[in-house]
């Protein structure tokens, strides 16, 4: 009898619960508010690349809000987008994607902060069938899994410093003369950096002399840089996040490295050229997206427009990271892809994603099967004397060879 | 390979002098942050993890006391010992207090409590970092100017030079005092027989106490030097914590002078690893050196063995 009563409490319990999972699984949209959802680095490693792009995000639903949102089925819709805090460690991240799913309901996801935590989380977006488009991982070896709801507004990474090859082959009537140095770190993202060098080195027939991965636990590149200085390369193509770049530049200096062509990632990140200015000086380094660039949106206006915003929204920026640059175009994508797929079937709108060709204050967005952005080219710029970085488009651009301030 | 090994002593032999002197710049660091572990170890038998973190802790206050003082128009050579001394006795007391809050309560338990307790607060102490100074890598950039020879082929900052004379006016002074002082002699006499130290009146709390106080401390010390010479980050501690337990595993527990002298080994060793080899295997030489050791003291107590028998 008693037992009885129990069993029934305990199935009365069971049926309340899954009505009430059922009842948030049809939150992604609420009245007129379309939920997207993002698990993101607020705290630990990538704390301050995740906020850039939380702020990214936000700025740009703000601005689609204040514009009149999204219109679907000839009813406008505003966005609004769902964080969760994911420490910057993976594991978590994957378990947030999954809670966001199917505790939340949420069935259009924007990326996390980074190539690694994009790699924990696909598979999870992936398993329920739930696009992502992201802004942050530009690793290439997320796009050859065969993943059919992951998108990237970004260049990948091979794209990164190749560019670097293309303008010192510019630069002598004998490309394949020259001499390339390398030293990447020893991880997923630099490793895919130092792919894209390769193939452009060899499209060439230049030398590699020196080719080192840096361990993740080496701050020292000392030994790497004497080589450099002994065998005297053309071209110094360093990337390893921010660590690297601050090591590299503050060894140069101490070591008075001189190359006439020093290609490196991650410089914006590591500010070297507040932190070493005389090394810093005439540092080629890669960055997705420079405000300059002549390219434009209805919504946001120019690359220009887009910055000035930015900046008026969120004053504490002199210079403003691309990653924020970046989550704005990811979310500009789903608002066109909504429009365009006039639908909320989450496969509808997967497939209006993948036909998305469009030009953005971001640059040209279009993605391939496999779903990075090919339409969007990767840029250099150049570290002057006053630390600003200038764009470099051909060879004729750049200062060279470089004239270290040390 | 074979082309890095003529590049060093067919085309390039001055490469050597400067590849020595980073070796020797860089092993200084490698032996204070060992220094420190080694007495933990031998006196209380504790295995601290959290010793990265200990100097990037001592870089991090560093890095918060340079430039003020900087600014305030000091320069720089008089700075640098200034900044020494605070991080120093400011580490000092930081190791007291987290010995008395956590050291001292694992202490006698056995060997993974102690190895839990420090690895928690390994990590406890990087996100409190994090939180405190970001993520982002620093740097204390001293100004001070290099020395360039062979035609500015060898470069050496006159910080490098400074910071070994200040590692080895440190390793001598504690080794006087361990030798002559009174709180020297007690805790030699508590690293080697606790309980008799005890009988004989010593207050071996104290003594831990003071031992993983001065350890903090000469952490501290060498965290000045990595900032100064190369960078900081909360999450890097790592990278002088497997240094400091490869060093003092190779050398052995008891003897500090030769902790020294592994420090600065390891240091000329990874170098050559990173030219000869390439920088991939820079880090591995470390474990390469102490499985070396390791084989060769096996070797000796085989035969040792077979003398007793």
């Amino acid at each position: 009898m008693k037992l009885n009563a129990m069993k029934q409490m305990a199935v009365s319990a069971a049926v309340v619960a899954s009505l009430g999972m059922a009842g948030s699984a049809v939150a992604k949209v609420e009245g007129d508010t379309i939920t997207l959802g993002s698990s993101i680095s607020l705290t630990g490693k990538y704390a301050t690349n995740g906020l850039h792009t939380q702020r990214g995000y936000d700025y740009a639903v703000d601005v689609i809000n204040a514009a009149g949102g999204v219109k679907v089925g000839g009813k406008s819709y505003k966005l609004t987008v769902k964080y969760y805090d994911d420490e910057s460690t993976p594991a978590r991240g994957a378990q947030l994607a999954e809670r966001l799913i199917q505790q939340d309901g949420v069935e259009y996801m924007l990326g996390p902060y980074s190539s690694g935590m994009t790699k924990a989380i696909a598979p999870v977006s992936e398993k329920f069938g739930v696009p992502m488009v992201e802004a942050e991982g530009a690793s290439r070896s997320l796009f050859t899994q065969g993943y059919k709801y992951l998108f990237a507004v970004l260049s990948t990474s091979e794209q990164y410093l190749s560019t670097t090859i293309e303008l010192a082959a510019q630069t002598s009537d004998n490309p394949s003369s020259l001499k390339v140095a390398m030293a990447f770190e020893n991880d997923p993202f630099s490793l895919d950096v130092r792919e894209g060098v390769v193939d452009a080195v060899k499209k060439h027939g230049m030398k590699i002399v020196i080719d080192d991965k840096l361990p993740a636990d080496l701050s020292d590149m000392s030994a790497t840089l004497t080589k450099v200085k002994a065998i005297r390369p053309d071209v110094l193509i360093v990337s390893g996040h921010s660590k690297g770049a601050a090591t590299a530049a503050r060894q140069l200096e101490e070591m008075k490295v001189d190359v006439p062509i020093i290609g490196m990632t991650h410089c914006e990140a590591a500010k070297i050229q507040e932190k070493f200015p005389k090394s810093a000086k005439g540092i080629m380094c890669a960055t997705q997206w420079v405000e300059t660039i002549p390219k434009s949106d209805a919504l946001f206006g120019s690359a220009a427009d887009w910055n000035a915003g930015f900046k008026k929204a969120y004053p504490s920026y002199t210079s403003v990271p691309y990653q924020s640059a970046q989550a704005s175009a990811a979310v500009l994508v789903w608002a066109k892809a909504f429009e365009a797929a006039n639908s909320f079937d989450k496969d509808k709108v997967r497939d209006a994603i993948s036909a998305v060709e469009m030009e953005t204050f971001y640059g040209d967005i279009k993605f391939s099967a496999a779903g990075n952005n090919i339409a969007k080219p990767m840029f250099m710029r150049q570290i002057d004397a006053d630390g600003n970085y200038n764009l470099v488009v051909t060879a004729k651009d750049m200062e060279f060879p470089r004239k270290p301030g040390y | 390979m074979l082309d890095n090994l003529q590049l060093l002593f067919v085309w390039a032999p001055v490469m050597n002098i400067q590849m020595i002197l980073d070796g020797i710049f860089v092993g200084a660091v490698f032996a204070l942050s060992a220094y420190g572990l080694a007495l933990v170890w031998g006196v209380m038998n504790v295995k601290n993890l959290a010793q990265g973190d200990f100097v990037i802790l001592g870089g991090y206050i560093a890095f918060a006391l340079y430039h003020p003082l900087h600014a305030s128009g000091i320069p720089p050579w008089l700075i640098i010992p200034i900044v020494l001394v605070i991080v120093m006795v400011s580490m000092f007391f930081f190791g007291t207090v987290v010995y008395r809050l956590i050291i001292k309560r694992v202490i006698d338990q056995d060997m993974f409590t102690s190895l839990l307790a420090t690895f928690g607060l390994s990590l406890l102490l990087q996100q409190v970092m994090n939180l405190i100074w970001g993520p982002e890598v620093q740097i204390i950039d001293s100004e001070l100017p290099i020395l360039t020879a062979f035609d500015s082929f060898v470069t050496i900052p006159t910080v490098k030079i400074l910071s070994l004379v200040m590692a080895s006016l440190l390793a001598v002074a504690v080794v006087v005092f361990m030798k002559t002082s009174r709180t020297g002699q007690a805790i030699r006499a508590t690293a080697q027989d606790p309980r008799a130290a005890r009988v004989l009146g010593i207050d071996t709390d104290r003594v831990y106490s003071f031992t993983f106080s001065l350890n903090a401390s000469i952490c501290g010390a060498a965290g000045v030097l990595v900032a100064m010479i190369w960078v900081i980050q909360p999450f890097y501690g790592i990278v002088y914590s497997v240094r400091s337990f490869a060093i003092v595993t190779a050398a052995g527990l008891g003897n500090l002078p030769a902790v020294i002298g592994t420090g600065f080994g390891l240091g000329l060793i990874e170098q050559y690893t990173g030219i000869i080899m390439g920088a991939e295997y820079q880090v591995a030489a470390a474990v390469v050196m102490l499985l070396g050791v390791l084989i060769w003291r096996q070797i000796q107590m085989r035969r040792h063995r077979q003398v007793v028998r």
